[in-house]
Formats: C-alpha cells, structure tokens, sequence
C-alpha cells in the first residue's frame, strides 16, 4: 500500500468520523442540539480529528524507523568493511530500486524479480535497460542482500498500511464512545488545535536545530579526516579531489572580510546619507518619490546584482582603472563583489537608519534648533550620536548581510583564493567555495566536500554573533526612546 | 502649591523689545492666529494665558521662527525685533534664535553630559575662544539657573540623569548660555511636581534682570505669580493684553472674565 | 535697513563671519545628502538599464526560411512511413537536407563564394531536431519539398543584434565573413528575419553549442511548482505560528527561545539554508536532488520568517476591543481569534505572503546546493509526481547560463531576469494593490 492511498483511506475514515461524532452527539441530546455542550460540528471535528491524528503519528514514526531497521539488518548481510559500508549498501538500495523499477515495467515477473537466476553482467545489463546503472557487475553477496531488502521492505510496507488503518480504526472507535452530549468536545478540539499551533510555531526552532545539528553532524566527520588547528590557522587553500589538499580558512575569511568592508565603505555612507536627507530635509514629494525607488534596489533578487557585477561593472573597472593603472587584469575582483554588494546594500542601511532617526524625539531637534543650531549642526552633534547605537546596529546587520551573501561573490570576486591588498585581484569568499565544494560531483565523505560543512558552520557562526549583537543593541537603543 | 507673592512686579523697563504687527499664523488652511497685534517689552516678563488650542504656543513658537520646521505652516504680517522685521529673507534663522531662545514644555536635555549640555550653545555660535571662557560660560549659565550647587561635582554625568525639575533647570541654563535677548518658555512647568515648579519661577523671576522672557502658561496662578505683563488668547484672537494685576483683577473683556473665572477653559 | 555700524555685529538682518561659514557647511551637508540619493538612483538607473540594454533583444531570434527537400531514399527507404521504422534517420541525415536547401537558395541568389560546411552551420544545430520532429509527426511530407522556418546559428543571430561584426568574424572561428554576407543577402530577399520568440518563454535549455534555442520553459515551470509548494506549506504553517506566538503564547523560556529564532533565522544567510537542505532532504531523507520538491522546503524554511514576521505585525494591528467584543458574547478565544481576528487581519497577511513569495522566488544560492543547476531539457510531470522530478529554476537558470562560454547566453541570462523581474513587479504591485484597497485604520 502506498502513502498515497493509505493517506486517501485514513482521510476518508476521517471524514466518515466527522459525520459519525455528529450524528452521534445529536443522537444523545435526543435530537436537540441545545443540550450538548458544544456545537455538532465540534463533536464530528473531535472524532475526525481522532481518526486522523494517531494515524499520521504512526505513519510518521513507521517511515523514520523501519528504514533505519532494514538498513542495520540487510548490512549485516553484507561482508563487513569499515569504510565501504555505506557504499555497499546504496549499491544494494540501487539494484533493489532497479529490480523493483522492471517489475513495474514488466521486464521481469515479479516471481522472477525475488529469485533472480543468472550472471552478474545479465543482472547489471537489466537494471542498465531500467536506467540503473552500476559501477561494475554486483557480487552474490550483493545480490542477496538486494533480495533481502525488497523482501523486508515489501514487508514492511504491508505492515505500514496495516499499522496505520488500525490506529486510526482504534482511535475512531474510540472517540465515539466517549461522544455524548456532556462531553466537551468544543475544548478537546481546541486543545488539539492548540497543540498544532505551538507545532507551527516550534518549527523555528527545529529548523535552527537542524541547521545546526546537520552542519555539526558532517562538521565533525571533516574534523576527524582533517586537523582543526589546520583549518582554522591554515593560509593555503588548494582542494585536491586526489588527496593532500590544504584547506585552511585564513585566505577565504580574508576575502570574505575585504569584500565586506569595501561593500560597506560604499553602502554606509550613502545609505546613511540618503536616510539623513530622507528624513531630515526631504520634503513629502521627493520623499514619496526617492524612498520607494531606493528600496527597490533592496527588491531586486541577488542574482540580478551577480550579472549586474559579472556583466558592467567587472568589465568597466577593468578597461577603466585596473588595466590602465597597472592593477591587474581581472574583471572579477574584490573591488567589483564590493562595488555591486555596496549598491544592494544601500537600502538596508538607508531604511534601517531612516526607522532608527525617526525614533529620536523631535523635541531633541527643537531644543537643538531653538539654541540658533543649523539643521546639519543639529544632525551631526544632536541626532547623530542621539541615534548612534542603533546605526551601529544597522552596520552590524548590513555587515552580516554582506558576509552571507553568495550570489553576487560567486559572480564577481573569482575564484582564487589570495591573501592580498589589491582590491583589483580576484579573490574568493567563504560562501563561494561552500558552493564550489557542493555542486558537481560531491563525494560526501572525503574532506574537500566535508570542508564545506565546516565553512558552513563558521560562516553561520560568525553571522549569528553579528545578528544577535545587531538586535539586541537595536532593541536596547528602541527601548531607550519608547 | 504655595501661593507665594513675588516682589516687585511693577514693570521695570517700557522699552519694547518685540513688536508684532497683524500676524496671522495658517497651518494649511487653517487660520491658527488671527491678526494679532503685540508689544512685547524689554526686562519683563510676558504671559500668554488662554485655554488649549487657543494658538497662544503657536504664536510663541513664531517669534523665534521654530515654525519653519513645519512644512505646512506659513506667517503673515510682520514681527519686529529691535525694528527688523524677522521674517525679512535677509534674516538669518540661526542667527535670530541665538537671540531668542526657547525652552519648551517637556524637559529634552541632549543624551550628552551636563556640560556638554550647557556648553552647546555657546561652541555652535563661537562665543568661547578658550576652555577656561568655555567653563565660566557654563558655570555662570547654571548658576543663573539655579542649579549649579546640585550639579557642580557631576558636570559629566548626562543630563538625562537628572530629576524632571533638575532636567529643565538645566535646559533654561542651556538657552541662556547663549545670552539671548530674549527667551521663550513654552510651558516649562506642565511636567513638573510642584516643588521643582516653584524653583523655575523663582528663576524665571530672577531671569527679567538680563532678559525679556515670554512663557506660555496653562496656570492662571502661575501667570500670576511670575508675570508682569499678560495676553489672553481666545480661538486665534488676542483678547486681551495688559498688566498682569489688572487682567487678572479687573478684566476688560468678558471673554477673560470667563477664562479667569473658570467658565472657559 | 541702515543700521548704525555698533549694532551691525548684532543685527539679524547681516549675517556675521561666523554665520556665512555655519550656512555654507549647512550647504555642503545638505549637497552631500541629496547626492547619496543620487547615487542611490543612479546606481538603480544603471542596474536597470544595463540588464535591460542586455536583454531586450534576447526575446527576440533570427530565423531563416528554408525550402527543404525530404527525399524518400534517405529518410524512409522502406517507403512505409512508419514512424518507428523512420526513427532510425538520425539528425545527422537531416542536418545535410537544411544545409542544401539553405545552399540553393543562396546560389539563387547568387552568393557563391561561400563553401558548403560554412553554409551547414549558419543554421542552428537546433534546426536538425526540429525538422526530424516535424516530419515523424507528418510522414506523408516525405517526397515533397517543404518550406520550413528554422532558427539562425547564435552568431548570426548576434550580428543581426550587434553583437557581431565584420571585424569580429575575421577572428571568430564560429563566424566567417562570408556567412555574414549571406545572411544579408537572405535578409534582403525576404528569407531571413528578427522576430518575437516565443520558444525563449516556452522552449527547455539548450546545450553549450545552441544558445539560439535556449528557453526557459522548465525553468518557470520549476520556479512555479517551487512556489506552490512554499504557498501551501508557508502560508498555514506562518499563519498558525503567528497566531500562536501573538495570540496565545504564555511569556516562558519555550516562546523566548522561539521569539530569538524567528528575528535570528530571517537574517540567517541563504546560503546555511542549502546547506540544511542538502544534509536533512537529500542526504537524509532521500529525497531526489534538483526536485522542486526539496527547492521548495527549502524556500519555505526561508520564507517562514518573512510571513511570520509580516502576519504579526498585522494581528497587532487588529484592536483588543474586537476581541473582547467576542469573548464578551461568550466565544472562546479560539473562536475568537478565528472567527473575527483573522479575517481582520487577513490582508495584511496576503500582502506579507505575497512579498515572502516574491523574495523566494528570486533566492538561488540554496537553490545551488540541492543541485537545481543540473542541466534539465525534460519539462517535469504534472503536480504531484512533477514535484518529485528534475527541473530547474528561473534565478538558477540565469546563473547556468552566465557559466556558459558563448556570449549569446549573457543576452539570455539578461532576457531572463528581465521575467523574472517582470514576475516580481506583478506580485509586488498585487500586494501594494491589497494593501490600498483593504488597509484599515482603527
């Protein structure tokens, strides 16, 4: 039985329950709804609900436990090798997916599929014929344990059904017998409700932990294959898919970081400028017109800035300034990722600083501008550090910004891992490499794909200290004027 | 409150200092001021009484032109200082508010250290070459605020640490540290308790030796108390304007009859 | 005024030494204020008009007309006109048909000093296919000569765009000068033009050898189901999230831990979320790479924060008093919050909803990782078994594009984003659009 019919089935006892519970509950208020405690509708969603829940917990549990048994019992089958066991037993899931596929095909009957006669290269050339192609022929062995596998999941996919049926079957029967009309069902329902909305809500919550806990999970394989003081101290970056390569972080952070702050040095003072001028001294119009056209710019997906940056801007600082002036050849440099990430991050910091000027008092500005201050001399030694905190987290989260974007370095800083001054030289990034090391064909247990995991948890470390630090200084800074 | 009788309310100087022709005061299309026609004098202190929304803040806010900071607000007639008309283009704003000078109804000290609080006026406008003339400017500032005693051995602690009264005690040394001519109160006492109430104007009091002040009160006792001259605004219009003792005691007009006697208000 | 020269240094009317320096600082700060605009827009201005001077002309493609034989003897000796047998004439016995089609009529038109293979290729490699297609399909065209369109190979195409000239051709191995004038020639007799292409819209990606056929109907076709899948997923899940956190969740450590990790992952590169979905979807639960199924998770997981974020704000907004109103009738508060606080504030979570689509919609760096940068020509099947088969998507197609060596693919690349621009402003109008319409001040 597959999901898909056991989900039909167990939605139709559902819907079978929801007209049950209610017929039922009109029943015992001998056909007058006043006297139940809660309306019809509540007692047939109660049952409903019973029929439903208990089901898909059992479906649930089924599909995360029985292929974990399977796995631990088919490759007890197989001839133990440390290091192979995970490859053994893919090549025993692929042969048994691709008996199952020429079953379904008719190449094979399903009689034959469990005891399959013939050489290896026959049994390699039928799954080849269903698009499953194997490294080389597979050894008895193998073979066994593929047969074992389609038998105990075919099992197990009988049990499933069944398991799941029953539960729900179970669970119906009993919901109606505790249906009458002083049963609280309004309540019962809602609880239940209550329950999937804290589920929702948690859902935040297990998604950081996944992160964490995955990138944490194949950080630690990385680390068992390559030394951590390496990684972190090492200055070479050259991945070797044959072995012996260096991967130390310093030459990625070092891009990472130099593209940043160029990217800041352009995005800060014009964002902070224009939210000075927007806020400030702009009249309705100009504001009306100029705020949402600069924070389109924020709208604009980051792929549109990579092509912007590999385009126009790569070329033009190139035949502009690199070339004439001797700095390199590159059109893919550290100057153009941070040209173009400074352009997408102006109305980050121009909207944030906008929000965070309003926020100080008007009062600040009259008592400034009633002592005979000019506007600017009001800005700059009243609003300005009245203000500061909070722009200092707006810096902080463009930073942050500007250090997990991906696209536009991919795009426009190169490929090369350097630790150099010249902005005009490519250089690469942290996020370029983790999506270097992930693209193409990945071998997910040797160190220069493992490496990736590993970059992935600095970077989400180092953004998650700025993040934090970002909003709780914002948040203070709001608190301080509310 | 203490309902104490200041001394020598008798008008000391009848130079005027302020003069104000036909103004008119539109917030769009709103006429908030209605041909308004003032002589604000020279060493005295004026009060504007009237109820809320009278425009009497409004009219105050025009004589050092903080109403430019409001787009849609626009002045008609003319208002002179010492006979130049402030409106005039050639007038520089900046330079008329050093000369007028405002304190307005919630204390808003800067998020800066008393000092610095006191000393703002005074770097802005370049009036102190040296630190030591910086210091007297600041120390003398808060003496005629009545504060320095308080605060002499925290001069860098911030000025959002004090007490509400402390707090506008500190921002009418703010403005005087700019020697104005004339200093505008915009309700300094409405956030106050009535024990720092009675020490600002004790202030404003002593103040009238150096400045014309002009403050806008809802408290009929406070006008009373402080002020020597008083103009009663009603809707837009002045209705009425003369010494304080007479307003209060012999009111020409029926309208500020009403108002003193509680029946508008 | 003639003021008597003691009060100059105190009239109002003459600005001091002191006063002129203030103002022209006060100028100067204001200069530099309104020239950050500037740079703002006109960094904007530029972006714009360089992706569109890039890629207006991607939607459109030269075509040439061609009158193509179709010999019996080559493409069905058998003479049955079976497809199945027919099958068996490959591209390889087709390409050379166009190529002397394409010749005759150049010798019509008296351009002869060009050579065969130099012929052959200023027709699309695409073109082959296409007439192989159309002729399974219609078997009885066999014998006849048929005029038929084909697409120009993306160099001569370029030319007609700009992009190539005479002189660039001398030293292009792809192009000859020769071909150019060809092309000319068919261009003044009516046989060659630059038109609308719709197989941009509708047509799959192409290999590094065709830009001219390249189109991005997978590639929408996978943003689109990517889209339903965070809508069905993000939508309920945001909406009931919200609900919980502004409507019931007691003050404790469990809804402060929440409250930190919704503000933390809304600013949680994009880039991590791949990666999550790389380890947890594919590696883990084994769900097939470049499945839009796994892009939308992902893009879920992404947009979470946004609806959440936005949903709040909007169940703030509906007043106390409407709840009270119905607990005071005697609702419960679930009752309460469904029936009354929720339509109220629905709007509000379109609109955030909407936005929250339109930044998913353009997100590629997650998309990368899950491996939607494969190289798909097959359209996927319909929702729901379409869900689970390869395809790609319209901001990872750009960047495919952009790797690829041939120039042409920037014009693509560029004509892309110009849709899926196009998409983000019909969303972003629609929200600002509900927003007007429905916005309520209480």
């Amino acid at each position: 039985m597959s999901v898909l019919w056991i989900f039909i089935a167990v939605l139709g006892l559902s819907l079978v329950g929801f007209f049950a519970g209610r017929t039922r509950a009109i029943a015992s208020g001998g056909g007058d709804i006043r006297v139940l405690h809660s309306l019809p509708k509540h007692y047939g969603a109660f049952v409903s609900t019973a029929a439903l829940l208990p089901a898909v917990i059992v479906l649930a549990l089924w599909s995360v436990l029985s292929p974990a048994m399977i796995n631990s019992s088919v490759a007890s089958l197989l001839p133990t090798s440390e290091t192979s066991a995970d490859l053994a037993l893919n090549d025993v899931k692929r042969i048994a997916n691709g008996l199952d596929q020429a079953v379904a095909q008719g190449r094979i009957s399903k009689d034959a599929s469990y005891n399959f006669e013939g050489t290896p290269e026959e049994i390699a050339k039928q799954l080849g014929a269903v698009g499953i192609a194997l490294g080389s022929a597979p050894d008895t062995a193998t073979m066994d344990a593929a047969e074992s596998y389609r038998a105990k999941a075919e099992k197990s996919r009988f049990w499933r059904g069944v398991a799941v049926l029953a539960a729900s079957v179970f669970a119906l029967l009993l919901a109606l017998r505790v249906t009458d009309k002083e049963f609280r069902a309004r309540n019962t329902v809602e609880r239940v409700v209550k329950g999937l909305l804290i589920l929702s809500a948690s859902i935040a919550v297990f998604t950081t932990i996944g992160i964490v806990a995955s990138m944490l999970f194949e950080s630690r394989n990385f680390f068992a294959q390559y030394p951590a003081l390496q990684f972190f101290f090492g200055t070479n970056w050259a991945p070797n898919f044959r072995g012996g390569s260096d991967l130390g972080i310093l030459p990625l952070l070092w891009g990472t970081l130099y593209i940043s702050f160029i990217a800041l040095i352009f995005a800060v003072p014009i964002g902070l400028f224009a939210a000075i001028y927007m806020s400030e001294y702009a009249g309705p119009k100009l504001r009306a017109v100029a705020k949402p056209m600069i924070e389109v710019l924020a709208g604009i997906p980051t792929i549109v800035y990579g092509l912007f940056a590999l385009v126009t801007v790569g070329p033009l600082l190139r035949d502009y300034f690199a070339q004439p002036l001797g700095f390199g050849e590159s059109a893919s440099s550290v100057m153009t990722a941070g040209i173009v990430m400074g352009i997408m991050l102006i109305p980050f910091v121009s909207s944030l600083s906008d929000d965070i000027l309003n926020a100080v008092p008007q009062t600040m500005r009259d008592a400034s501008l009633g002592l005979g201050a000019t506007q600017s001399e009001t800005i700059k030694q009243v609003v300005l550090p009245a203000a500061l905190p909070g722009i200092v987290g707006a810096v902080l989260l463009a930073a942050s910004r500007a250090i997990g974007e991906t696209m536009i370095v991919v795009m426009g800083a190169g490929a090369a891992a350097k630790l150099s001054l010249n902005p005009f030289e490519a250089m690469t990034t942290v996020t370029v490499k983790i999506v270097s090391q992930l693209t193409g064909d990945t071998d997910f247990a040797s160190p220069e794909t493992l490496v990736a995991f590993a970059l992935g948890l600095t970077l989400f470390a180092f953004t998650l200290c700025l993040n934090v630090l970002a909003l709780y200084i914002v948040r203070k800074y709001r608190e301080q004027y509310e | 409150m203490k309902d104490i009788q200041l001394e020598n309310r008798a008008v000391t100087d009848e130079k005027t200092k302020i003069a104000a022709n036909n103004v008119n005061v539109y917030y769009g299309d709103t006429r908030a001021i209605k041909d308004v026609n003032i002589d604000i004098k020279s060493r005295t202190v004026t009060a504007f009484i009237g109820p809320s929304g009278c425009g009497k803040s409004t009219f105050l806010r025009c004589l050092n032109r903080m109403n430019d900071t409001i787009d849609s607000c626009r002045v008609e007639g003319r208002i002179l200082l010492d006979n130049e008309d402030i409106y005039d283009t050639k007038v520089d704003p900046v330079q008329l508010r050093a000369k007028v000078g405002m304190v307005f109804q919630k204390p808003n000290p800067f998020p800066k250290s008393i000092y610095d609080n006191v000393a703002y006026g005074p770097r802005i406008h370049g009036l102190a070459s040296k630190k030591a003339d910086l210091d007297g400017i600041v120390e003398d500032s808060l003496r005629k605020a009545a504060l320095w005693d308080e605060v002499k051995d925290r001069l860098q602690a911030p000025g959002t640490g004090l007490s509400g009264g402390q707090q506008q005690r500190l921002c009418i040394a703010r403005a005087i540290a700019t020697s104005p001519e004339v200093l505008l109160m915009d309700e300094p006492c409405s956030a106050l308790d009535p024990i720092a109430t009675a020490q600002v104007e004790e202030l404003i009091d002593g103040l009238r030796t150096n400045f014309s002040v002009v403050i806008v009160t809802h408290s009929m006792q406070q006008a009373a108390r402080v002020s020597q001259q008083t103009a009663f605004f009603h809707l837009g219009n002045l209705v009425e304007l003369g010494d304080t003792d007479h307003v209060f005691t012999n009111p020409t007009d029926p309208r500020t009859e009403s108002y003193i006697t509680g029946r508008i208000g | 005024m003639t003021a008597p020269s003691t009060a100059a240094s105190t009239s109002i009317m003459v600005a001091d030494a002191r006063t002129l320096k203030r103002n022209a600082a006060e100028k100067r700060f204001r200069a530099y204020g309104l020239a950050a605009i500037f740079a703002g827009l006109l960094a904007l201005v530029l972006l714009v008009g360089s992706i569109l001077n890039n890629g207006a002309s991607a939607f459109k493609q030269t075509f040439i007309q061609i009158d193509v034989t179709l010999p019996e003897s080559k493409l069905d000796k058998s003479g049955v006109r079976d497809p199945e047998v027919m099958k068996k004439a490959t591209t390889v016995t087709y390409a050379p048909l166009l190529r002397d089609g394409l010749m005759a009529k150049l010798d019509e038109l008296g351009v002869t000093d060009i050579e065969k293979k130099e012929v052959g290729n200023m027709i699309s490699k695409e073109a082959a296919a296409q007439l192989r297609n159309h002729v399974l399909a219609n078997p009885n065209l066999i014998g006849q000569t048929i005029p038929f369109e084909v697409l120009a190979n993306g160099r001569i195409d370029g030319f007609f765009k700009g992009r190539v000239d005479f002189a660039s051709a001398e030293l292009d191995k792809n192009v000859s000068p020769a071909q150019l004038n060809a092309a000319l020639a068919l261009e003044d007799a009516g046989s060659l033009e630059t038109r609308f292409n719709l197989g941009f819209l509708t047509a799959p990606d192409a290999s590094d050898q065709r830009p001219e056929a390249a189109g991005l109907g997978v590639a929408i076709l996978g943003s689109l189901y990517m889209m339903g899948v965070v809508l069905l997923l993000a939508l309920p899940i945001g909406v009931t999230a919200s609900i919980y956190l502004e409507e019931f969740a007691p003050t404790n450590r469990w809804t402060d831990l929440i409250e930190v990790n919704i503000s933390n992952l809304a600013a949680v590169p994009s880039i991590v979320f791949g990666i999550l979905g790389l380890a947890i979807f594919i590696n883990f639960a084994g769900l097939p790479q470049s499945a839009p199924i796994v892009g939308g998770l992902v893009l879920t997981l992404m947009t979470l924060p946004t609806i959440i974020i936005a949903t709040r704000a909007s169940l703030k907004s509906v007043p106390p008093s409407i709840r009270d109103a119905a607990l005071g009738v005697g609702a419960s508060k679930m009752q309460a919050v469904f029936h009354h606080v929720l339509p109220l504030a629905a709007p509000g979570i379109l609109t955030g909803t909407i936005i929250g689509l339109a930044q998913a919609l353009g997100e590629t760096a997650p998309l990368l990782l899950i491996g939607m940068v494969a190289f798909v020509r097959e359209y996927p099947a319909g929702p729901p078994e379409g869900l689970f088969d390869p395809a790609t998507a319209l901001p990872v197609q750009i960047y495919n594009w952009t790797q690829r060596a041939d120039p042409a693919f920037v014009e693509r690349a560029s004509g892309a984003i110009i849709i899926l621009l196009l998409f983000l402003i019909v969303m972003n109008a629609i929200a600002v659009m509900l927003r007007r319409r429905f916005e309520r001040r209480w």
